[in-house]
């Protein structure tokens, strides 16, 4: 029993994991309408400038307000240079470009730190854990993971919900043109957006890198997980992708810890263990046709109608 | 056939002795995974390779060196184009190299077919070890399941119980399950396969701390293992559960694990701080030309390149009979000590237990612990009807 609560906790930590990368992707697919394939390397991104930062400062604080300040710069030079001229374009031009992206941005982390793994240390006030359970540690990083991700929605609720700026982004959600038609510059505001979007995906990053490796293509298995998200609760919703970060967690999480328990009970061990980790990997993709028959706008879509 | 072959050689290099007239020289197309995640293990191998290269004056065996590198993408239809421009249009003599398994499963037989000389730095996939072993076939590396047995032998000796294994759900993951439990007889509680490129490791982490088994024995080449690694770490089994392992834990990823994995174990055929004269000057000119630590894979490679400048000065020059019949004898002093080769053309050699270490200087190497098995071959070589 105690297993299982700590499976659960394990599920929302990681949807929170999940929900940081995937909101700046979903908050600039329903603003902007712009499918960036490159949020995946905007994410890794927010990870090696951390590490440079704390190569630099030595304290993971001060690498975080560098990462971030970098994430935000170079996320507004890619604007410039090359996203601002594919808003218009089709999303296949769209999933090209940001394609090339990618591959420009992993191999340019390559060429400047190596293909090695790199690593960032967890700042030292986080660095205790937390018993939960005969034998296992619950690290404090995590906790302060799962309090940053709530502290990300909540931000994102109160600045699209209650503010002039959010405001304007619904706005241009539902209807650019018309937006644009009332004196607003749009594109200041996808710029804003934009830039918005970029400093998420860094700020994921930053917390990413002390639990996982920080290796070039980091972000490509992530922007799929990204996606999985976004599509279940539904393109363009920031509270969509909020709780469909925190159903993908759990289910992949519990997936991953049961399934083979329950398939030992239907198959002979040696097809359970074959069986097992087939099934629990498909899981949240399962997941994902199921929701994209039965609702095919996603959980909580974002635009009505 | 194989005469009408060597006539046919002979021919073309009768026509070509204007050009050989001048010097005779070596190609040699190196096959490594330079691209993606897994990039860092292709270039230990390579920058080893290079190294005993340019020790032998860029001349191996005394013959003017070319070696033709080339990125296989870990994907073996692009390895396979790449092999036959080296075979056809580079015409390489020897192709050497190769990191991942089906990567070479994908090559072996076009450059087995075009009779030429393939050396095997990494990758040792068991039907070349076994039934479909070939004479122009040499590893410097070992065969696939060894170092995952040694790890099997370890826990055994260590009177460890009960132990959880831990792998990718793909072949090598099963592999390396099979070639634990080879030689260990104790009780395996449960057996988690977990996805290829998991990031997160906390659920199987939790089994793990739930069942308290004696140790835990886990495969998770590259990314994988530096994450599980992190985190095994962080839940604090580190200290209170023994971490057995096999390419988790090496010079590749002990830049991302630091501390996190000191102590922890993995089977190795070679260590940085092995005790012998070549390994000695192997270790310090390695790292003197690139500045970092070299790995197993890198060992592995200036192995592959030595054995190539011992062979060919053996045979005295590159005629291919000479030089197979020279390459068997394994003429030169490896870095890891012993080292023969089987009738499979994969070494004789001695296995160990290491642990990830900091050094004085402040990198992290893996140290050893224990010899596990002295002058071992594999399991396969009794199939191989050479």
């Amino acid at each position: 029993m105690t297993l299982l609560a700590v499976q659960t906790l394990n599920g929302l930590q990681l949807g929170i994991l999940l929900f940081l990368i995937a909101a700046g992707l979903t908050l600039v697919f329903g603003v902007m309408d712009f499918i960036n394939l490159a949020h995946g390397v905007q994410y890794m991104l927010g990870a090696y400038l951390a590490v440079a930062g704390y190569g630099l400062t030595g304290s993971f604080w001060l690498a975080m307000l560098l990462a971030l300040a970098g994430s935000l710069i170079i996320g507004l030079i890619l604007e410039v240079l090359v996203f601002r001229h594919l808003y218009d374009r089709s999303h296949l031009d769209q999933v090209l470009a940001t394609f090339g992206v990618i591959l420009f941005l992993n191999e340019s982390v390559k060429v400047v730190w190596g293909s090695s793994p790199l690593t960032l240390p967890v700042p030292e006030i986080l660095d205790g854990s937390i018993p939960i359970s005969d034998g296992l540690l619950y690290p404090v990083f995590r906790i302060a993971l799962i309090v940053s991700g709530l502290a990300v929605a909540a931000l994102l609720y109160v600045l699209v919900s209650w503010t002039r700026v959010g405001m304007l982004v619904r706005a241009g959600a539902t209807n650019a043109q018309m937006v644009s038609a009332l004196g607003v510059n749009i594109r200041r505001l996808f710029m804003f957006v934009f830039g918005f979007g970029a400093m998420l995906a860094g700020f994921a990053g930053i917390m990413a890198a002390p639990i996982l490796a920080v290796e070039p293509g980091m972000g490509d298995n992530l922007l799929i997980l990204a996606f999985v998200v976004i599509v279940i609760g539904g393109i363009g919703s920031i509270r969509g992708a909020f709780m469909a970060a925190l159903i993908v967690g759990l289910v992949d999480t519990i997936g991953r810890s049961l399934a083979t328990d329950i398939a030992r009970l239907l198959l002979p061990p040696a097809a359970a263990n074959d069986a097992g980790p087939a099934v629990a990997s498909m899981l949240i993709y399962i997941l994902m046709a199921g929701v994209l028959f039965f609702r095919p706008s996603g959980l909580f879509p974002a635009r009505a109608g | 056939m194989k005469k009408i072959l060597t006539a046919a050689v002979t021919a073309a290099a009768l026509g070509l002795s204007g050009v050989a007239a001048q010097a005779e020289s070596l190609k040699i197309g190196f096959l490594a995974t330079l691209s993606g995640p897994p990039a860092a293990l292709g270039e230990h191998m390579r920058d080893g390779f290079l190294l005993g290269v340019k020790e032998a004056g860029g001349k191996l065996g005394g013959l003017d060196t070319e070696v033709v590198i080339v990125d296989d993408e870990l994907k073996p239809d692009v390895a396979r184009t790449k092999v036959q421009g080296l075979l056809e249009r580079d015409n390489v003599d020897i192709v050497a190299g190769v990191v991942f398994s089906n990567v070479m499963m994908a090559i072996y037989k076009p450059v087995i077919e075009s009779e030429t000389i393939l050396i095997s730095g990494n990758a040792g996939p068991s039907p070349i070890a076994g039934k479909a072993c070939s004479p122009y076939f040499f590893s410097t590396s070992w065969q696939n399941d060894q170092n995952h047995e040694v790890m099997g032998e370890y826990a055994k000796d260590q009177g460890y119980g009960r132990v959880i294994l831990m792998a990718p759900n793909y072949q090598a993951g099963k592999d390396s399950i099979a070639g634990f439990k080879r030689h260990y007889d104790g009780e395996v509680v449960d057996e988690i396969y977990t996805k290829l490129g998991q990031l997160d490791f906390s659920a199987e982490i939790a089994r793990i701390a739930d069942a308290k088994p004696d140790a835990i024995f886990t495969f998770m080449p590259g990314g994988m293992g530096v994450n599980l690694v992190k985190q095994y770490a962080q839940a604090g089994l580190k200290d209170s559960i023994p971490f057995l392992s096999a390419f988790t834990v090496d010079e590749t990823t002990l830049p991302a694990t630091q501390d996190q994995a000191v102590g922890l174990k993995s089977g190795s055929q070679w260590a940085s701080t092995l005790d012998n004269e070549a390994n000695k000057h192997f270790v310090a000119a390695f790292e003197k030309e690139y500045g970092y630590a070299p790995s197993l894979y890198a060992s592995q490679g200036y192995d592959a390149a030595r054995l190539i400048d011992g062979a060919l000065k053996k045979a005295g020059g590159k005629d291919k009979e000479a030089l197979m019949a020279a390459l068997a004898e394994a003429p030169f002093d490896s870095v890891r000590g012993d080292f023969k080769f089987n009738t499979n053309h994969f070494p004789i050699q001695d296995f160990y237990v290491v642990e990830g270490a900091k050094r004085d200087d402040g990198k992290y190497i893996v140290n050893i612990v224990e010899k596990v098995f002295d002058d071992q071959g594999d399991a396969y070589a009794a199939d191989c009807p050479m």
